[in-house]
């Protein structure tokens, strides 16, 4: 329903520690934008600003065409989601989602009204005379997503709201969300999501778009296609995908990337695409780019192999790093592990140079 | 054959296991009972011998004057009401009743005093960054380590001119502007304890600071507040300095000094008379404890978060 802007946003904690430095974000209307990173790096702390329960050291905060900056929470026209669900220990599920609506004065009729539409969305009807003690982990992140809903806030805020659930459960609630943010969209009443989390599960697939933060930074904000395919940095092509992209560090000499005793030469696939040439290069590319072959090719001793169904994952030392590649359950077994020996074949069109030294992506392709 | 024939020790190799088994785990049901019993036997010893005297209490002011002395049981052989009666009369124009009506007056409004401020400025240390909060809450802290018989004569002084000498006021308006450093303490540890994301939802759901702690903060507050108003309720009733210091005409005694009372003007003290006074007086702290249990139990176990 609205558009969120964050610009230049700074907070010093009282300790005088900077927890986030001068951000820039924009989170279109009706956009599930997702924030993620590692613990530490400063979500909650955003997301927290963005809701009014921690003071904006500088910068500035936009809701629609409002600057909430000096709004209190309640003003603001958004509903947050916790973690821990914190709902009112004391309230029945009804009044606990009814309290917002009791504080607007909305009249009684309404109210009601209002809480049997949001019960039955989320399917906690029969829980409604419930005190939240006697819900199940799975029923309170329900009734606490309700409690959000039933505001029809122009931002939602969720920060890890699924973290406390079982795998099982966490995967029905993703979907369950998601679904939630296209329905409300599909209705006519797009809303506007900042959704924080650490799982980049989540991360990839819920998001319309994602914010990559490190160390109160923001690292990247893209699509999840995009910083899958086209991460900015070394951080963010660490930081997404699983298994772990490879780097490996090297050095450009003309055409060829050389690590150790070994050389890739870089054909027109890489560069092309390459803005700069650093000294110090790393070479990143995903396991799924590393494809076995015989005969020629980077050759690294096999440590380990994982077996993950109809994948393997193959642990190998390259040139005294570790990498690893992605081989098929078939292609494994024809392997010739005899000598732990195995052969590798960089995808080129695939691959990322990195400037070691200040991490940046130099090899992003201009389009597509 | 060898096959089964072993099969069959086995089992009853099994089944003498089983019976041994059996007989051990009777065993300790049987020793589990006895050392129950023991423990019972002497918790009730023990009890008995702490509530001895309040039961001699109660026996004694059902005994005539003579029988007190004369008698060391606690069953009155010729059981009479006299005490109560007389006691009741008291030798003042009053009578008890006019004593309890001014011990409520002042325990009323010291205990709802009490509830409201406390509960205001405990939430304000736990919850809300203000200059000098750091000294403000070691003052706190001071105020509860100082004697209180320090401040006494001061405090005398500041009421003397304020001209309250010889009414209620001294002694529950400073308690209902949250004089008791105690309470205030307790309050403060209770609510550091509760997480404050109940509160941060509050907020995003609307509400001020004032409509948060009534609503929120109050409800989850409500097992500590109890205690704090039931042990308020028991110090004021037991309080004897206060009232002797502050209050001078015998109209405006509270219990506390209405007993002391029967003991300074009878010559020949009618002890019975006193007992049976002491009963009335201990009687509603007994009765708001009893009805208040449930909850200062609920208090000291609600604690526990679930996951
Ligand atoms: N009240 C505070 N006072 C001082 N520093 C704080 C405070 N709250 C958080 N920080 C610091 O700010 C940084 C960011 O904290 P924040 O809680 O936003 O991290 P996060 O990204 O949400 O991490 P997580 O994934 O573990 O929840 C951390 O280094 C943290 O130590
Ligand atoms: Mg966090």
């Amino acid at each position: 329903m609205a558009r969120l802007q964050l610009s230049k946003l700074e907070k010093v904690y009282g300790g005088g520690f900077k927890a986030v430095h001068g951000i820039d974000l924009d989170v279109q209307e009706g956009e599930f934008m997702v924030l993620v990173g590692p613990s530490g790096c400063a979500k909650s702390t955003t997301l927290r600003m963005i809701a009014g329960l921690e003071e904006v050291t500088s910068g500035e905060i936009r809701i629609g065409d409002r600057i909430v900056n000096a709004l209190p929470p309640g003003k603001r026209r958004i509903a947050m989601v916790f973690q821990n669900y914190a709902l009112y220990p004391h309230m029945k599920v009804r009044s606990n989602l009814a309290f917002g609506l009791r504080l607007a004065h909305v009249p009684k009729p309404e109210r009601e009204a209002a809480v049997q539409e949001v019960a039955r969305i989320l399917e906690i009807e029969p829980l409604l005379d419930r005190l939240p003690k006697q819900l199940s982990g799975g029923q309170a992140q329900r009734v606490a997503l309700g409690r959000a809903l039933i505001k029809k806030p122009e931002v939602f805020l969720f920060d890890e709201p699924l973290s406390n659930l079982d795998a099982k459960l966490r995967a029905s609630m993703r979907v369950r969300i998601t679904d939630l943010h296209k329905r409300l969209k599909a209705e006519g009443r797009p809303s506007t999501v900042v959704y924080v989390t650490h799982d980049q599960t989540e991360a990839m697939t819920m998001g319309d778009r994602i914010c990559v933060m490190k160390d109160g930074h923001i690292m990247q904000v893209a699509t999840p296609k995009e910083l899958y395919d086209r991460p900015a940095n070394l951080f963010v092509a660490g930081f997404i995908g699983s298994p772990e992209m490879n780097v490996i560090d090297g050095e450009i000499e003309g055409t060829d990337f050389r690590l150790g005793g070994q050389v890739i030469s870089l054909d027109e696939a890489v560069l092309n695409r390459m803005q700069s040439k650093p000294q110090e290069a790393a070479l990143g590319i995903r396991p799924q780019h590393m494809k076995l072959s015989a005969g020629n090719g980077l050759t690294a001793r096999l440590r380990s192999a994982e077996f993950m169904g109809h994948e393997v994952y193959l642990h190998a030392m390259l040139e005294g790093k570790e990498i690893t590649t992605v081989a098929g359950a078939a292609e494994y077994d024809a392997l010739d592990r005899s000598d732990e020996r195995i052969r590798l074949t960089p995808d080129l069109g695939h691959a990322h140079i990195f400037d070691r030294q200040s991490g940046r992506n130099v090899s992003l392709p201009l389009a597509g | 054959m060898t096959d089964i024939s072993h099969a069959s020790d086995v089992i009853t190799a099994g089944a003498d296991g089983l019976a041994e088994a059996r007989a051990a785990n009777a065993r300790q049901i049987r020793n589990a009972k006895i050392s129950a019993a023991v423990r019972y036997v002497i918790l009730f010893g023990v009890g008995l011998l702490m509530l001895y005297p309040l039961i001699w209490l109660v026996g004694a002011s059902f005994k005539t004057n003579a029988e007190i002395f004369a008698n060391p049981g606690f069953i009155p052989q010729q059981p009479t009401t006299e005490g109560y009666v007389k006691g009741w009369e008291t030798s003042t124009p009053y009578t008890f009743g006019r004593f309890f009506l001014n011990s409520f007056l002042i325990i009323i409004p010291k205990v709802i005093g009490t509830a409201i401020s406390c509960t205001m400025v405990a939430y304000g240390f736990a919850r809300f960054d203000f200059p000098l909060k750091k000294l403000l809450f070691g003052s706190v802290i001071a105020i509860l380590l100082l004697p209180n018989v320090v401040t006494r004569i001061p405090q005398y002084l500041l009421f003397r001119d304020l001209g309250w000498l010889d009414s209620f006021l001294p002694l529950w308006v400073p308690s209902a502007f949250a004089g008791d450093a105690f309470f205030v303490f307790m309050l403060v540890q209770f609510l550091r304890a509760i997480p404050g994301d109940m509160e941060e939802a509050a907020r995003v759901d609307g509400a001020n600071s004032w409509q948060t702690l009534v609503f929120i903060v109050v409800p989850m507050l409500a097992p500590a507040l109890i205690s704090v108003c039931l042990f308020q309720f028991m110090w004021t009733m037991n309080d004897f300095l206060g009232p002797l210091i502050y209050i001078s005409s015998v109209d405006k005694y509270p219990v506390s000094l209405a007993l002391k009372l029967s003991i300074d003007t009878t010559e020949a003290f009618e002890w019975n008379r006193i007992l049976a006074m002491s009963v009335l007086t201990i009687t509603p702290a007994l009765i708001v404890f009893f009805m208040a249990q449930k909850y200062f139990i609920e208090g000291l176990s609600a604690g526990g978060v679930k996951g």
